[in-house]
């Protein structure tokens, strides 16, 4: 596989992005954990589906739009998702939860809506759907890349913000700080993650490289930081874990990858549990 | 900013969240160094009116000046540390430090894109250690007594050197013993450092000796300043002055007798 992966571009392109995305879904990941907010990554996958079947719509109908990228469509329709998700939880200030699954929900309507007009797709919609190693190409691999040093900085410079919202919002917004525009700028970083990390993970998955990795790392880390980097490593193990596992045993990489997550948990579950269960 | 000048001034104030006015007619000024204790019954408005003055919600009728400064125009939020009642009622499955929780406390004013000096952190070293927390710097708050915690939130609130302490019932779920030590660290803080505290809280019977003043809220506030009837207050105890067990303080009550509406 080392060999293979020299060898093929299109190999060099899964790892090259699958690392990526190992740091940065995870990363972000933690923030929406500790604000419960993982439902929001759910929703916002279903809404990046419809741009995808929007895209694979458009470039099937209109043949002068041969070779569009579903990537830029995914991300355009994240975004959006994003935006109305913080519409609607003002508009339902005490039910802010019901924003979820109203975008859910309207995110898989619109995607099948666009795949029954299309007349059914070819099997690339499968790979979007699971992951695939050999889907990303140079470009995407670009595009990415920028997206998560975007991601990367933003989060360094914002940390302290991005903390306190987390852990006080009344706190943040008391001391002055301008909560609503970063939450805003957060929100977005994760639609753009979300789509990015589509093409690798699946988007049915990607929700998962975002949490699990972090409900692993919470359960022993020692604060905020070591969370994160506890979550990043235990990203990082199961998206190249899972790539490898994949390729050799031909099976979907999003599903590997997140089997090796969920192995990661119980592993840090079941050791807590021994571990306490000791007299000290 | 001059000494003279009250901390908080508050003109004819009115708040309503619906139809009904939470607060009517609110007419207060806070000295500098004043250790105010603000009372009332459930729902009678005092965690609407801290939030009034934390800027939390939007002043609608009235003005408040803070620091000499109208309320919607003032900047150095970092002057005023805010101990919410909220506060018990975290999310103790966090995973955050007692260090990372109280460095949290300095993010407005270190500002936005930049990065703790080894100045700010020994600015929460001291924080810490002058609730007496040093111990459990690194343990997750999560991990602490209810107490602890909410001695790190105090820290916290310290952390940026406010001229101002403004806590909302904060010894909800403290036990007796701690409850104790808790008001003797607020006294020093007023005392020693001459911070201006504005306390909400129950337990009036308790801190009583402690305070400067005491202000009554039930939709009006009734303030009670270092005056005659503050010292017959302390004198005669609470339960007598108000007419009903203020430990208490659940039940209606209205300010027919001697109470000095200002
Ligand atoms: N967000 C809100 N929307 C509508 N009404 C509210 C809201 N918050 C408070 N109220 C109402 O305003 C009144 C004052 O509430 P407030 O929280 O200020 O009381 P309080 O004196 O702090 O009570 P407690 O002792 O229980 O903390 C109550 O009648 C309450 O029902
Ligand atoms: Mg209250």
């Amino acid at each position: 596989m080392i060999e293979a992966i020299f060898e093929y571009e299109f190999l060099q392109n899964s790892f090259l992005t699958g690392a990526i995305i190992g740091i940065i879904a995870p990363l972000l990941g933690v923030f929406i954990v500790v604000r419960r907010l993982s439902l929001i990554a759910d929703a916002l996958s279903h809404v990046t589906l419809a741009g995808i079947a929007a895209s694979l719509f458009i470039e099937k109908k209109f043949l002068l739009f041969s070779g569009l990228n579903p990537l830029y469509m995914g991300m355009i329709f994240s975004v959006f998702g994003s935006v109305l998700i913080e519409k609607l939880r003002s508009v339902y200030k005490d039910y802010q939860e019901l924003a979820i699954p109203i975008i859910l929900s309207g995110g898989i309507g619109l995607g099948v809506i666009f795949i029954s007009l299309a007349e059914g797709f070819n099997t690339d919609l499968f790979g979007y759907l699971f992951g695939s190693v050999s889907a990303v190409s140079r470009m995407d691999l670009y595009v990415i890349l920028a997206i998560s040093i975007i991601v990367i900085t933003l989060i360094v410079l914002l940390y302290k913000e991005l903390f306190l919202l987390s852990f006080d919002e009344e706190h943040a917004t008391a001391s002055g700080i301008a909560v609503k525009r970063i939450h805003f700028i957060f929100i977005v970083m994760v639609a753009l993650v979300i789509a990015a990390s589509m093409r690798v993970v699946g988007i049915l998955l990607v929700s998962s490289l975002m949490t699990l990795p972090v409900a692993a790392s919470i359960r022993f880390a020692k604060g905020f930081k070591q969370t994160i980097l506890f979550s990043v490593l235990f990203g990082e193990t199961s998206v190249l874990g899972g790539l490898i596992l994949s390729y050799y045993l031909d099976l979907a990489p999003g599903g590997t990858i997140v089997m090796i997550a969920v192995l990661i948990l119980i592993a840090t579950i079941v050791i807590k549990k021994i571990y306490s269960a000791r007299p000290a | 900013m001059n000494t003279d000048q009250p901390i908080i001034q508050i003109h004819d104030l009115y708040y309503r969240y619906e139809k009904e006015n939470v607060l009517e007619d609110i007419n207060l000024s806070i000295p500098s160094g004043a250790f105010l204790a603000v009372v009332g019954p459930n729902g009678s408005g005092k965690s609407t009116l801290l939030k009034l003055i934390l800027g939390l919600l939007k002043v609608q009728t009235g003005e408040i000046k803070v620091f000499g400064e109208d309320i919607n125009r003032f900047k150095e939020r970092h002057l005023i540390g805010f101990v919410s009642q909220k506060a018990n009622s975290f999310n103790t499955g966090f995973p955050a430090t007692v260090y990372e929780v109280v460095a949290s406390g300095l993010t407005k004013k270190v500002g936005l894109f930049k990065f703790l000096t080894s100045g700010d952190k020994q600015k929460v070293f001291e924080a810490i250690e002058s609730v007496g927390l040093t111990k459990f710097i690194n343990r997750n708050i999560g991990d602490l007594s209810g107490g602890q915690q909410q001695r790190v939130f105090i820290a916290r609130a310290l952390v940026s050197d406010p001229r101002l302490l403004i806590l909302d019932e904060p010894t909800v779920g403290v036990d007796a013993q701690h409850v104790q030590s808790f008001y003797e660290m607020l006294e020093q803080l007023n005392k020693d450092l001459g911070i201006t505290l504005l306390l909400v809280t129950h337990d009036i019977g308790t801190i009583s000796n402690k305070v400067t003043h005491v202000a009554c809220l039930n939709k009006h506030l009734y303030f009670h300043g270092n005056s005659h009837e503050f010292e017959h207050f302390q004198e005669h105890g609470v339960s007598e002055f108000y007419g009903y067990d203020v430990n208490l303080l659940t039940h209606e009550h209205h300010h027919h007798h001697e109470g000095v509406k200002r």
